[in-house]
């Protein structure tokens, strides 16, 4: 029977449970001794990321004369940082993130994520503590780990760290990519098309799959390995078909943070979007100095899909966009 | 015809693809944790009736397909064409045998059905979902059967060939779902 449209998506059984959900990831950081934070949703400045499109609101009243563009934050991550960079030690928070043009069975434009950073901890020794959290939650058998290079050696037989882009076109050709490739002039959208159609439906299905060392120019906020600079140090995690956190080992050099930021908007301005102003107080913040850390974004709604059997993102949170 | 981007993808959206005229059923958005989002679309060719999955990088568009559905009377074939006519207008339109296809075993005459137009031209017919039609061929069989338990095969006026139970005699009119094939009811 599909509920009228005022009644929540989710129904109060499967709320009840994920208050449940809830309380214990706050117990799990208690015990741990990670302090549980706020940031803002509204920020002067949002994220540079090619890929992802923000949410902006404009402010008016005291102390913004002329008014003051507003952006909903599609991760705390600057945030964080600048705690980080004040001192805080280890942090985690369950925040609302706000993404436009995201909609779907895993995608609600906005959703609750969970966010933590381990000062001290390389991107191993943060895999170890999701996989303890993640195990509180679900119960699941051991998580596996892999490298970005051999998921894509074990599935298609193509190594993405070498592969020439020709080859790689025609990898996606053999795959029936035929369109995409054909126009395509970067070599990360076909590793994204053929990880996303091709690797992931093949790995983290009996068990949750951390797959680490991403490319280099995949990098993001992740800072590149000491031992072999075409990888960086970002791992994500996939279970049963959903992507569920992505980590980095972050980066902490403002001035490769700033070169970067500035690619993408190079990047943006190529494919007819508008550059977005890079986060100043985000870089002076690195410029202080960021205590070398792991972070990694957890995407609580899929994790709670999970734990609960739900085969929609709506089925989980109170009202899902078409009843927001 | 206008582009769409596959922000608008919908189910029933129709849209060019290989030159062929196509309708979205089902648009899926895939994301990886960080890069290139996509859409992954199951889309039915609307001449073929074939359907297949395809991928779109999210953003990109696609050229819409100038197809639509009009309501109108079947009301004659002349062996080449099956003619069918607009109520209201009066306006007559032919489909041929390829646009018709296998769905010439449910035309009754002055039955409305669906006549889908690619750029003015008939590419489907779909039929009422329930037709009315006679039978002219069928067992005997025996009377007093109600249960309906395994049937025997009846040929109806049209050419069409359905299950019926075994009480349903010649000559009698019976009501039919076109989308399964599967005998409804006696028509009294």
């Amino acid at each position: 029977m599909p509920q009228p449209f005022w009644a929540p998506s989710a129904d109060i059984t499967t709320l009840k449970k994920r208050a449940a959900i809830l309380a214990k990831i706050r117990g799990f950081f208690a015990s741990k001794g990670v302090i549980e934070v706020e940031t803002p949703s509204l920020c002067r400045a949002s994220v540079t990321d090619v890929h992802l499109a923000s949410f902006k609101t404009h402010f008016v009243g005291p102390g913004s004369e002329g008014g003051l563009d507003l952006y909903l934050q599609t991760s705390p991550e600057f945030a964080m940082k600048r705690l980080l960079a004040a001192g805080s030690g280890p942090i985690y928070q369950l925040a609302k993130a706000f993404r436009n043009e995201e909609s779907g069975r895993h995608h609600n434009p906005e959703f609750t994520m969970l966010e933590w950073y381990r000062p001290g901890f390389d991107e191993f020794a943060l895999m170890d503590e999701i996989e303890q959290l993640i195990q509180l939650i679900l119960a699941c058998q051991p998580c596996t780990r892999i490298t970005y290079q051999q998921a894509f050696l074990d599935v298609l037989g193509i190594d993405p760290l070498t592969i020439s882009f020709d080859e790689l076109k025609q990898c996606a050709n053999e795959h029936g990519y035929c369109d995409i490739a054909q126009q395509e002039t970067n070599p990360d959208t076909l590793l994204q098309l053929l990880f996303c159609m091709q690797v992931e439906p093949k790995i983290g299905i009996d068990a949750p799959c951390f797959v680490y060392h991403f490319p280099a120019s995949q990098a993001a906020l992740a800072q590149l390995n000491e031992q072999d600079s075409r990888v960086a140090g970002r791992f994500e995690l996939y279970y049963q078909g959903m992507e569920l956190a992505n980590g980095f080992n972050e980066l902490t050099d403002a001035k490769e943070q700033v070169q970067r930021f500035n690619e993408d908007n190079l990047q943006r301005t190529q494919k007819g979007l508008s550059a977005v102003a890079i986060d100043q107080q985000f870089i002076n913040a690195l410029e202080h100095g960021l205590p070398p850390c792991s972070g990694v974004a957890l995407g609580i709604d899929r994790l709670i899909m999970l734990a609960l059997n739900k085969g929609h993102i709506s089925d989980v949170i109170a009202f899902g966009i078409e009843r927001a | 015809m206008a582009n769409y981007s596959t922000n608008e993808f919908k189910g029933g959206l129709k849209i060019m693809l290989d030159g062929e005229p196509c309708a979205i059923l089902e648009n899926e958005m895939v994301k990886p944790g960080k890069g290139q989002a996509f859409n992954r679309v199951r889309i039915r060719k609307l001449i073929s009736g074939k359907v297949l999955e395809k991928t779109f990088k999210s953003g990109d568009s696609v050229e819409g397909a100038d197809v639509m559905d009009t309501d109108l009377a079947y009301l004659y074939t002349d062996g080449e064409f099956w003619h069918f006519m607009n109520n209201e207008t009066f306006e007559q339109i032919a489909a041929d045998e390829k646009a018709v296809g296998e769905n010439v075993k449910w035309l009754v005459e002055n039955d409305v059905c669906t006549i889908t137009l690619w750029n003015g031209s008939p590419i489907a017919v779909t039929p009422p979902n329930f037709v009315e039609l006679e039978i002219t061929e069928t067992d005997p069989g025996l009377k007093g059967d109600t249960a309906g338990t395994g049937g025997k095969p009846a040929t109806l006026s049209t050419g069409a060939v359905v299950r019926v139970p075994l009480f349903v005699q010649i000559e009698e009119v019976i009501r039919v779902d076109t989308r399964t094939g599967e005998y409804v009811s006696r028509v009294k």
